[in-house]
């Protein structure tokens, strides 16, 4: 390909270049496999799994488990679908990624711009937040949860998750803002804007990357937990609990297209996320100077 | 009392001090200009005056009203800084607005100082842009016209022109200084560039270690430094620094030197204050233009003085051709008219202007008065 030459890429010759391509297309369909049992046994009826042939295309298509997975299949006691357990997750989510990324970009600012006696070793304590094994806070959350009147409850999840995600938000932010430039600050603050005025016309909107690096980060995390929700969701227990009493169940005939299904379902908002605003993550990443 | 006035005004960090009792006044109008090398403290007090950093000790008076812990933006300053600080996300007419805006100034009068002042600076076609896509030049106009949408009391500038390639910075001194005959405003500019600070002031502040070394005109500075430091930090070439003892010759006080080949000359200095420093050893200071070729020397001096030496190296530099001699065991460099004929190995007569030299106590480094 010595015709057409990009500055970056070296310059290859043509059956490198297809093996190369060969060898990428492999690692591809590897990698794509598990997505495709998932899908295509959630579109068979159970016999033809059960009959054995797992890689094979349904002979009968059917959208009967995706169906049942979403309303009637049986969660726990209860044959209501995963649908209610995806709302909970979606309120759970939501102002958890909404709040913990808005108090992440606070404390950057703080931390970058308002700089005060010892605030490297808050930023240092706060960092610390990012090691915490789950399982260790477990008993103390459920302590102030109970004290708090939110154990059980949606927006005791979503107090649990914001306090867990603060670290990693502020650790991006602080990251992000430290190569902003403080003449731009000060030049702000002759202009006679104050604390929120410069957060909110100088800094955020420039946030773009970072802010997407975070609800990225966080949505995944919190979409994913299935610790906090199983300990603190109480009746309104988030999807991946959810999933798992689905897919768990000791009675009764294994339903694997519906599980499959129901998976895949579980998976979906965070894929959707990644194809979104993939592109803005590697580049937040990158201009953070922070590693995933 | 003048217009800003700065009043024994310290800075300290911790036990450290390091700005030490500067006292500046500054008349309406006047074009201030603090200049040292880096970490002199010239933009710790720029900042001081801004109210971006704290003052330790003394008072900074705008108007008349005492600033300290005044906020910023109740000073009634504006800064352009050294990057020059434009919001990336705002477009130009935002940019320059945006103070007004945060002070509460209505929009039709906003769009009106912000029409007037594009004209001036002539950014009109500017405004619906982005600062991104301005080129450097552009950028310190804005930068500029930001600060004089706000009509502010006083103008602070930090290294403004630093960032612009040679050609720009000398078409941006120009404009700044035509601005400043045009609107008469006050301002405070920090520089470590000597040529900005002679060419665009009233008055130079020569800072260095935290201390305000001399104080005046350009003139003042230039001719008569106050110390060893100013003037070897202001004038390019720098002066020459020769050391020399007083002799007394006809009654009347001489500079004995010796030249190249270590032959003693005496120069007659037109200061008799110095016959008490007889037999002493001095510095004798003199710029670099102060000696040339006879048909160059300065015809209304009243104190030339000739003075054979060897020529060392030459240098044309188009418009002048500098000669480096060697006197008193130093080199000591002479700016000639372009086609003097010199070469190097040659001797040559140098005339010397001693109503311009400057004699300094080599003990405290500072000059001593005639």
């Amino acid at each position: 390909m010595s015709a057409v030459s990009q500055d970056t890429a070296v310059s290859t010759g043509r059956v490198t270049r297809a093996f190369l391509y060969l060898v990428l297309l492999l690692f591809a369909l590897f990698y794509l496999l598990p997505l495709y049992v998932m899908a295509i046994n959630s579109v068979k009826p159970l016999d033809e799994i059960t009959g054995g042939n797992m890689m094979a295309l349904p002979s009968q298509w059917t959208l009967a488990p995706w169906r049942s997975a979403w309303s009637t299949a049986q969660i726990g006691v209860e044959p209501t679908g995963l649908r209610p357990y995806f709302l909970n997750s979606i309120l759970m989510v939501v102002p958890a990624v909404a709040i913990s990324t808005i108090i992440g970009a606070l404390n950057g600012y703080v931390l970058t711009k308002w700089r005060f006696r010892g605030d490297t070793w808050v930023f240092g304590l706060m960092l610390f937040s990012c090691f915490i094994p789950f399982q260790i806070v477990l008993i103390p959350m459920a302590v102030v949860l109970g004290k708090l009147g939110l154990a059980g409850s949606v927006p005791g999840l979503v107090l649990v998750h914001v306090v867990y995600g603060i670290g990693f938000t502020t650790l991006y932010f602080r990251n992000y803002y430290a190569s902003f430039p403080t003449e731009l600050v000060r030049a702000a603050m002759i202009d006679g804007a104050g604390f929120f005025a410069i957060f909110w016309r100088i800094l955020l909107p420039v946030s773009g990357p970072i802010a997407v690096v975070s609800v990225i980060w966080q949505f995944t995390n919190i979409w994913n937990d299935f610790l906090f929700g199983v300990s603190f969701g109480g009746t309104s227990q988030p999807m991946t609990v959810a999933l798992n009493n689905l897919v768990q169940s000791s009675t009764g005939v294994k339903e694997y297209n519906v599980h499959f299904a129901g998976a895949i379902l579980a998976a979906l908002p965070t894929l959707f996320v990644y194809i979104v605003a993939g592109r803005y993550f590697v580049r937040g990443l990158m201009a953070g100077s922070v590693k995933g | 009392m003048g217009f800003l006035d700065i009043r024994d005004v310290t800075k300290s960090y911790g036990n450290v001090e390091v700005l030490h009792r500067v006292d500046i006044a500054v008349e309406e109008g006047e074009f201030l200009v603090l200049v040292g090398p880096s970490g002199c403290g010239k933009s710790t007090l720029l900042n001081m005056i801004a109210g971006l950093e704290g003052i330790s000790g003394g008072e900074i008076a705008i108007k008349g009203r005492v600033v300290n812990g005044v906020h910023p933006s109740r000073r009634n300053i504006a800064m352009v800084f050294q990057s020059y600080a434009l919001y990336p996300n705002m477009t130009v007419g935002q940019n320059m607005t945006f103070g007004l805006e945060m002070h509460g100034v209505p929009k039709p009068e906003r769009d009106r100082a912000l029409a007037d002042v594009a004209r001036l600076l002539q950014i009109d076609h500017l405004l619906d842009r982005k600062p991104g896509q301005l080129s450097g030049g552009q950028r310190q106009r804005v930068a500029m016209g930001r600060a004089l949408v706000r009509n502010p009391d006083v103008f602070l500038f930090d290294e403004p022109l630093s960032n612009l390639d040679a050609k720009l910075r000398v078409d941006m001194r120009t404009e700044i200084k035509k601005l400043h005959h045009k609107l008469k405003t006050t301002i405070v500019y920090v520089t470590h560039d000597q040529i900005e600070a002679m060419t665009l002031s009233t008055r130079i502040a020569v800072m260095n270690k935290g201390y305000v070394q001399q104080l005046g005109t350009p003139k003042q500075i230039y001719d008569t430094p106050a110390n060893l430091f100013v003037a070897t930090f202001m004038g390019s070439p720098a002066m020459n620094i020769i050391p020399a003892t007083i002799v007394l010759q006809d009654g009347k006080p001489h500079a004995a030197i010796t030249d190249a080949d270590g032959q003693p000359c005496h120069l007659r200095l037109g200061q008799p204050g110095l016959a008490a420093w007889q037999g002493k050893p001095v510095l004798l200071g003199i710029r670099p233009e102060a000696m040339t070729d006879p048909e160059g020397a300065d015809r209304k001096s009243a104190n030339i003085v000739a003075l054979r030496n060897r020529i060392t190296v030459t240098e044309p530099a188009g418009a002048d051709t500098f000669v480096t001699m060697t006197l008193s065991g130093k080199d000591a460099i002479a700016r000639m008219r372009a086609d003097a004929a010199v070469a190097a190995g040659q001797a040559f007569d140098f005339a010397v202007n001693m109503e311009k030299a400057v004699i300094f106590d080599p003990d405290s480094g500072n000059r001593i008065a005639d």
